[in-house]
């Protein structure tokens, strides 16, 4: 006699570890295969934008550091750069490559929680993310020491950074930049030629390089697909282009295309701030002449950059006032997520989380 | 360098090229920007998908008061250069409704969802035009002017 079976609908978080945040879906499995997925959003909704809408452009600064909290930096990056445009503000060079080198470690801080926790995600427990949390931690140091906090940043400004950094960085940062490739290289050692990290990860959740564009992709997703498109290569702001870097790429659009092309990534801005380094040349960091209430004109602006989701942006209308009329955040990480039930379905209850871990998603930034 | 302003489509360019897609939906055109009818937008960004704008980068809803506008920001990968095009959804502020351009476009499934949960913008033709953040019931649209 045939064994009667009936598709189950499990309800996965919001209060689950493995879903990086207050992230629910509603998953319907036959047996152990996925069948259907929806996704439910708002756990973490504080209504940013409208907020920003009662503050001033400088203030909306602390409230980008709230988005993706696991990215401040390059948070603050892209609005500024937006409000930069639409003021007409133009930066000291000491202030925009301070920057960058804050960016570019906050990406590499970015992509080791992304690292990290993908691989305890597959049940990789304990090593590998108490060893990328520890050289998160030396970034979160470098950044304590930058501009007194860790992770709600807040460091940029409109024209620049709010301060220099102190004597006592720049050997601090020398110290990470000589420590960290040999890390990289551990990771390797440890994760990328591992035979159960490839068992588990080749040829999990592929998504072909159309349907992602289709999709509104972008990002490390996007490029291991094998898509070349890098915004800070492709549509330079600040001065990428001055450095020279190269966009790691993938071909098989898998789980484990998107986690090594993090891994190169990092390395690539290891690069990129060694070269920063030499050269950058003392000078203000800020022009004085940035009043404390900025008014820009009447207008609108956006402005998308290469953040270590996919490309965030921040589409400002100014009426002239000292606080946006409009700011609508393009978050990847709430656009990254359209593809996530196609991306499901036919995979096991196991893979769910393993291919959730590799989109890399910040709740902070999805809901907003 | 200040911000990225060279890659964006210059509005009269990109005004030419729409009107030889879908004839008379131009209605104005900015620096950067275009607006076109909203009963010919589905035309537009299919033409526009086809003539190189592959990706649909951001959706946008903006309350004017007056009016509701709906805002698209496009992107070419082979072309790297990006399109504006904006959309009023008609005068006044009851029931304010633009196309669905989900049949173009699959990026604008969630984008859409959140600009009708947030700004009350509905897209007509969009399979699934529910709430995305906040839940059913809740009443009012937050990005709204006079929600607060």
């Amino acid at each position: 006699m045939p064994l009667k079976t009936e598709p189950i609908t499990i309800n996965v978080g919001p209060q689950h570890p493995s879903t990086h945040g207050v992230f629910r879906m509603r998953v319907t499995f036959d047996g152990e295969e996925v069948i259907d997925v929806e996704p439910i959003f708002g756990y973490l909704h504080r209504g940013s934008e409208k907020l920003a809408e009662s503050r001033t452009y400088t203030q909306i600064v602390t409230l980008t550091d709230r988005m993706d909290y696991v990215a401040s930096m390059t948070n603050n990056m892209s609005f500024i750069l937006s409000v930069e445009k639409l003021a007409g503000i133009v930066p000291p060079p000491r202030g925009v490559w301070l920057r960058m080198i804050a960016a570019e470690l906050q990406r590499i801080a970015s992509h080791l929680v992304a690292t990290g926790f993908f691989l305890q995600d597959l049940g990789a427990l304990g090593t590998p993310l108490i060893l990328m949390m520890r050289e998160r931690e030396t970034i979160l140091e470098l950044f304590e020491r930058l501009c007194g906090a860790r992770i709600t940043n807040s460091y940029m400004r409109p024209g620049g950074v709010f301060m220099d950094a102190p004597d006592d960085f720049w050997p601090a940062l020398n110290r990470f930049l000589s420590d960290m490739p040999h890390r990289i290289d551990e990771y390797e050692d440890l994760i990328s030629g591992n035979e159960i990290v490839a068992a588990r990860c080749d040829g999990v959740a592929v998504v072909d390089s159309q349907t992602l564009i289709d999709a509104s992709v972008t990002g490390p997703m996007l490029r291991a697909s094998g898509i070349d498109w890098d915004l800070r290569h492709r549509q330079p702001y600040e001065y990428y282009n001055r450095v020279k870097f190269n966009r790691p790429l993938a071909t098989t659009s898998d789980n484990y295309a998107r986690y090594i092309v993090r891994i190169h990534e990092m390395r690539e801005s290891l690069g990129i701030i060694k070269q920063c380094l030499e050269q950058i040349e003392p000078g203000p960091v800020r022009p004085e002449t940035v009043p404390a209430l900025i008014r820009p004109p009447a207008g609108d602006s956006y402005v998308g950059t290469e953040c270590p989701k996919g490309e965030l942006g921040f589409y400002l209308v100014s009426d002239g006032g000292v606080a946006p009329y409009r700011c609508k955040v393009r978050a990847p990480s709430l656009i990254n997520l359209t593809l996530l039930r196609e991306m499901l379905i036919g995979d096991k209850l196991a893979d769910l989380f393993v291919t959730f871990g590799s989109i890399d998603i910040n709740m902070g930034e999805v809901d907003r | 360098m200040p911000a990225n302003t060279a890659f964006d489509t210059s509005g009269e360019d990109l005004a030419t090229q729409i009107e030889v897609i879908a004839s008379s939906s131009v209605i104005a055109n900015g620096d950067t920007d275009v607006w076109v009818s909203s009963d010919r937008l589905l035309d537009v960004m299919a033409g526009l998908k086809d003539a190189g704008y592959e990706m649909l980068i951001g959706v946008t809803g903006v309350d004017y008061v007056g009016y509701f506008e709906v805002v698209y920001h496009l992107l070419s990968l082979s072309q790297n250069r990006r399109a504006i095009v904006k959309v009023k959804c008609g005068e006044g502020r009851i029931d304010p409704a633009v196309p669905s351009i989900l049949r173009v476009w699959r990026g604008a499934e969630l984008q859409e969802r959140e600009v009708y949960d947030l700004m009350g913008i509905r897209f007509e033709g969009h399979d699934d035009m529910k709430r995305i953040f906040l839940w059913e019931g809740f009443e009012g649209h937050p990005h709204r002017k006079d929600f607060l």
